[in-house]
């Protein structure tokens, strides 16, 4: 009788077993629980908001100048961040400002991964004759150093958004193939990519199940934290005339303009600054939560 | 394997038998093998020209009858994972030749590589590095068949029915992750994964080896099992002799690339012909006390296999030496004693010349 009891409670237990967690799953959980990651989530979820409903909620119309009130201070009334050289609410062109400049940070870094990470996969899987004429074009690349490309290609190709990211992009490519390259021949020459080949599987299907699960985690890690770079580097493009053109809102572009204040308003001139130095530290802070996240012996 | 027989006469095929074939078996080999070289080349200067050759593998002879299991022993570095990958055509090899079934595996002619992949299975040695850690165990294990043009539904009802074999319940099993098992669970995983595509012939490198010795019975139980139902033949590489002697039919010695001695396993752990074989079963460890021995009965390193020395590769470290051991390759050839017992050492060949020789 007991013994049969026994038995049921042990089934009982063993069905009650907790659901395995995948990767992902697991790296989600412990970024939750980071706090420092969770407050940087947080604030560039809120700078995000605010872009995507910067109509709603900035206070005023960032286009609208006004000569009387040119270069109020910080906190004057219906100004809380002030105005700018041309009278502009610089809280409303910070809001709308923080559209152009998220996007000049992500959407060079997000084409960047997926071209580098295609061209160092491709080149670390098939090795030999390939990788090299990959390699060494990438290396090219690579000799410049990454501001002076940027500008180079920028200045060639003339200011403009679409311009900016194409030049970031190049800029950010060479380094995240190379990235991608190393973390594929380490997995390439994992047992169970030998054990995939054995089974007569095709390489592009190796590739797509063995190879591309286990390389995107470290190439993600190390791509979000060129976000930060993107930004100051759009904005340093911005700030030299070579990025977006006024009178867009864009943080780069507003500290090069405020820049003339900083003896008459240095709260003012220092705002967008801070602005830049907030988001792209707060990206950085990510991306180092999340790598420490996927840093985790299986 | 009658149909196979039937098979080779209708095709009416007559292949050269390989010289190291067993005499005493009859039937045509599972696998066979022929002059089969590899050498690593190690690069170097300016331009990564190939600056001298490893010979990992330097012309071997042996086939493999269906039904049997051939253990492959040797030192590290002699060349038996070079062998194993060979085999699968992981690696490629430089000349030679590899029969399965008596087809050619080749691009021309003879049996694609894809195909013998599916009829040949290989466990590696490493459980943990040869999982996926991103995918399923069902994952993994379905991903040959899958890969194969199996329905998925067709293919994880194959990968739980493999996961029974091995003895893990499919509903406790299939969802896991890799590292959420055990040593020996993963190795039986492993096992699972090569039985999907059912095999003719499983390779076995040094699949035990990493295991703790009860585990380690377990999983060679496991493996006696599952090789009387499913009629499979195994290649078995290993350094520990005493799980080659409870495991084999006939016993392969390998040194530095060369085959040294083959031979049923009574004949190898009884009669040990060649002096190489003598010395390491003299090395192995032995429970009774009286017998230990502290001198090692073989010295130093195995040579560089960049500069293997001339003749004999064994001359180096082998009490037997004399001149012309040196001076000529000693052929893989019966023993003096008897047949199925194949053997590379002039001081065991009749009329070698050895006697003749000078020390």
């Amino acid at each position: 009788m007991s013994d049969v009891a026994t038995t049921k409670a042990d089934i009982a237990i063993v069905g009650r077993r907790p659901p395995s967690r995948s990767f992902w799953n697991n790296v989600g959980r412990r970024i939750v629980r980071d706090r420092v990651t969770m407050i940087c989530a947080a604030i560039i979820l809120a700078i995000v908001l605010a872009a995507l409903f910067a109509p709603y909620v900035a206070p005023a119309d960032p286009y609208r100048t006004s000569m009387a009130r040119r270069l109020l201070p910080v906190g004057a009334p219906g100004h809380l961040l002030g105005t700018d050289e041309l009278g502009r609410d610089i809280l409303s062109r910070l809001i709308y400002g923080a559209r152009l400049s998220l996007v000049m940070g992500m959407a060079p870094v997000v084409i960047a991964t997926l071209v580098g990470g295609l061209l160092g996969v491709v080149a670390g899987y098939a090795g030999g004759f390939k990788n090299m004429v990959i390699m060494r074009v990438i290396d090219i690349f690579y000799a410049f150093p990454s501001v002076l490309l940027a500008v180079a290609i920028a200045g060639v190709l003339g200011a403009g958004v679409g311009n900016t990211i194409f030049s970031l992009v190049l800029v950010f490519v060479p380094s995240l193939a190379r990235v991608a390259e190393s973390i594929t021949i380490q997995i390439r020459n994992q047992d169970y990519v030998e054990a995939a080949l054995a089974t007569g599987a095709s390489d592009w299907s190796v590739v797509r199940h063995h190879i591309i699960p286990n390389v995107t985690g470290p190439i993600i890690s190390y791509a979000s934290s060129l976000i930060s770079v993107s930004i100051v580097l759009a904005s340093g493009l911005s700030f030299l005339g070579l990025g977006i053109t006024p009178p867009e809102p864009e943080w780069g572009l507003m500290l090069n303009a405020l820049r003339q204040a900083i003896y008459v308003a240095p709260m003012n001139a220092v705002i967008p600054g801070l602005m830049i130095f907030v988001t792209s530290m707060c990206f950085n802070l990510m991306s180092e939560g999340l790598r420490a996240a996927m840093d985790v012996k299986q | 394997m009658p149909l196979h027989s039937d098979m080779a006469t209708a095709h009416g095929r007559d292949l050269p038998r390989p010289a190291s074939e067993d005499a005493g078996r009859a039937g045509r080999p599972i696998i066979a093998v022929r002059a089969l070289r590899k050498h690593f080349p190690i690069a170097g200067g300016l331009l990564g020209r190939p600056q001298a050759w490893v010979q990992a593998v330097d012309g071997i002879d042996f086939a493999v009858a269906p039904g049997e299991t051939l253990s492959i022993v040797g030192e590290s570095g002699c060349g038996k994972s070079t062998t194993a990958r060979l085999l699968m055509h992981l690696i490629v090899p430089d000349s030679g030749q590899v029969e399965f079934e008596g087809e050619v595996i080749g691009e021309r002619q003879g049996i694609s590589v894809r195909d013998v992949r599916r009829r040949m299975q290989m466990v590696f040695q490493d459980s943990h590095a040869s999982l996926n850690p991103r995918l399923t165990i069902e994952d993994s294990i379905a991903f040959g068949q899958r890969a194969a043009g199996v329905a998925d539904a067709a293919a994880k009802a194959q990968a739980r029915r493999s996961l029974d074999m091995v003895g893990l319940t499919p509903s406790m099993f299939a969802q896991r992750y890799p590292h959420e098992l055990s040593g020996g669970q993963r190795q039986r995983v492993n096992i699972a994964r090569a039985l999907a595509l059912e095999p003719r012939l499983l390779i076995l490198d040094e699949s035990v080896s990493a295991l703790d010795k009860s585990l380690e019975a377990q999983i060679l139980n496991l493996l006696e099992d599952l090789k009387t139902s499913l009629n499979l033949t195994y290649i078995f590489i290993s350094h520990d002799l005493s799980v080659v002697q409870y495991i084999s039919d006939r016993v392969l010695v390998m040194y530095l690339g060369k085959i040294v001695e083959i031979a049923p396993v009574a004949d190898i752990y009884g009669a040990p012909s060649h002096p190489y074989t003598q010395a390491l079963l003299a090395s192995r460890p032995t429970q009774n006390p009286r017998l230990r021995r502290s001198a090692p009965p073989l010295t130093g390193d195995p040579p560089n296999p960049i500069s293997p020395p001339s003749g004999c590769r064994f001359r180096t470290r082998c009490p037997l030496a004399k001149r012309i051991c040196a001076e000529r390759e000693p052929s893989l050839a019966p023993a003096v004693s008897h047949g199925g017992h194949l053997v590379a050492c002039h001081a065991r060949h009749g009329g070698s010349n050895y006697e003749a020789s000078a020390a």
